[in-house]
């Protein structure tokens, strides 16, 4: 801070003599502190954010030689086959569909919080926990939800995070990103057909 | 009555003792930043819940809305010994210059037949390179997949860390699902099966599952 140097009073003086000034040594801080803080402000700040955040996903194997006795089969009342198509529609249907004969019920909807592919996750998830444990052939209490996901040709990459974020959300831990099939592309075309013509 | 006279107590504060601390907490976090790489191409990454911090010693594939896909290793040691390789095994003959331009320089995506001429150039004008991708055909195997030899190339490189590097991926959201099945597809033929999507965090959804675990902690 400025300090006034006060004239020295009384003592003689002649003119024409200057006396040296007599500086203080000591200089302020405060505007260094001040910096030193703020500059360390922006580091903890630029460290924290440049840190990204990452899912972690697990393909199934992709070996051709795999033996059929050590294939997981999926059980037809835990599976829930979600397909991604254009303009973020998900399709969805239930079962196995391994039966040409009798198509499975497939269902369109968005990535929206409500009545959303979300809600059909809960729904499979609650009804598969109310049936493992009701002794039918085939159930087991061990029993959990399965999810197949088929994107299609024209899904985009937020799609696929969204589907995966969802299994996160919802605690589904079995689920597997397939490829797509000629008849999970038909599923798509019939409902598309069935919706149009239904307006 | 004598006056007692009080004692006049300097306002002044010694600042030298905090100033040292500031600069020395300053010099800790100048240390310890690593700033944001260079990134030559903009990607606007999708949203999820999931916080999993991206992991060190991990491979970058960056792929941008129209596929290309860009490779980028933060390990520089390997990152040396991977160049050393490539340029050997793919009769590049790269200089000590070029190398060590690879070594410090940021992500890139160019054929192997690109890679002298864009070493060769200087830093500051590397940025503005016409990058074409990494090419990426569907045969998935190594011998004729650019992409697959690349990260083959650097997890052999990257081994002696400890554990073999992790492999993430940054992708545009609006990149259409084949682009994509194509990098993932490379990763599961030359058996990577589990690695990590880099995302942006969003909020959990209220009233779901992890929502209810995550309140739980």
């Amino acid at each position: 801070m400025a300090e006034i140097q006060e004239k020295s009073g009384g003592g003689k003086q002649r003119p024409g003599v200057k006396k040296g000034k007599k500086l203080s040594t000591r200089i302020d801080l405060t505007p260094m502190v001040d910096l030193g803080f703020l500059l360390i402000t922006f580091f903890i700040f630029t460290t924290t954010m440049s840190k990204p955040k990452t899912m972690e996903i697990n393909m199934p194997v992709d070996k051709p030689d795999i033996e059929e006795k050590d294939k997981n089969k999926v059980k037809d009342y835990t599976a829930m086959t979600v397909l991604l198509s254009k303009q973020n529609r998900v399709y969805y249907y239930t079962g196995l569909a391994d039966d040409p004969m009798n198509p499975p019920k497939v269902e369109v909807t968005y990535f929206q919080s409500k009545n959303g592919i979300r809600d059909a996750i809960i729904a499979l998830k609650k009804r598969v926990y109310e049936e493992r444990g009701n002794g039918m052939p085939g159930h087991n209490i061990k029993d959990e939800p399965v999810i197949l996901i088929k994107p299609d040709t024209t899904s985009q990459y937020d799609d696929i995070v969204n589907i995966l974020d969802e299994m996160n959300i919802n605690g589904i831990t079995t689920y597997a990103l397939v490829d797509i099939t000629d008849v999970d592309r038909d599923f798509i075309k019939k409902t598309e057909e069935a919706n149009l013509s239904a307006q | 009555m004598s006056k007692h006279k009080l004692p006049r107590k300097s306002t002044h504060i010694d600042m030298t003792a905090m100033c040292d601390v500031a600069f020395l907490l300053l010099t800790f976090f100048m240390l310890a930043t690593k700033f944001k790489p260079d990134e030559p191409v903009v990607v606007k990454t999708p949203s999820s819940t999931s916080d999993i911090i991206l992991p060190d010693n991990s491979i970058l594939l960056t792929v941008d809305a129209k596929g290309q896909v860009f490779f980028d290793y933060d390990n520089k040691k390997a990152k040396k010994a991977l160049i050393n390789t490539v340029s050997q095994e793919k009769g590049l003959n790269l200089t000590e210059e070029e190398k060590a331009a690879f070594v410090n320089g940021a992500s890139f995506g160019l054929p192997f037949n690109q890679m002298k001429q864009y070493l060769s150039i200087p830093p500051m004008e590397q940025k503005s390179y016409a990058f074409t991708g990494i090419p990426v055909d569907t045969s998935y195997v190594a011998a004729t997949n650019e992409l697959g030899y690349w990260i083959q190339a650097a997890r052999t490189a990257g081994q002696d860390e400890g554990h073999p590097p992790r492999i993430c991926i940054k992708c545009d959201a609006s990149t259409v699902y084949p682009k994509v099945k194509d990098v993932i597809k490379t990763l599961t033929k030359n058996n990577i099966d589990r690695f990590n999507l880099l995302t942006s965090l969003e909020a959990v959804p209220e009233g779901t599952d992890l929502f209810k675990e995550r309140s739980k902690q």
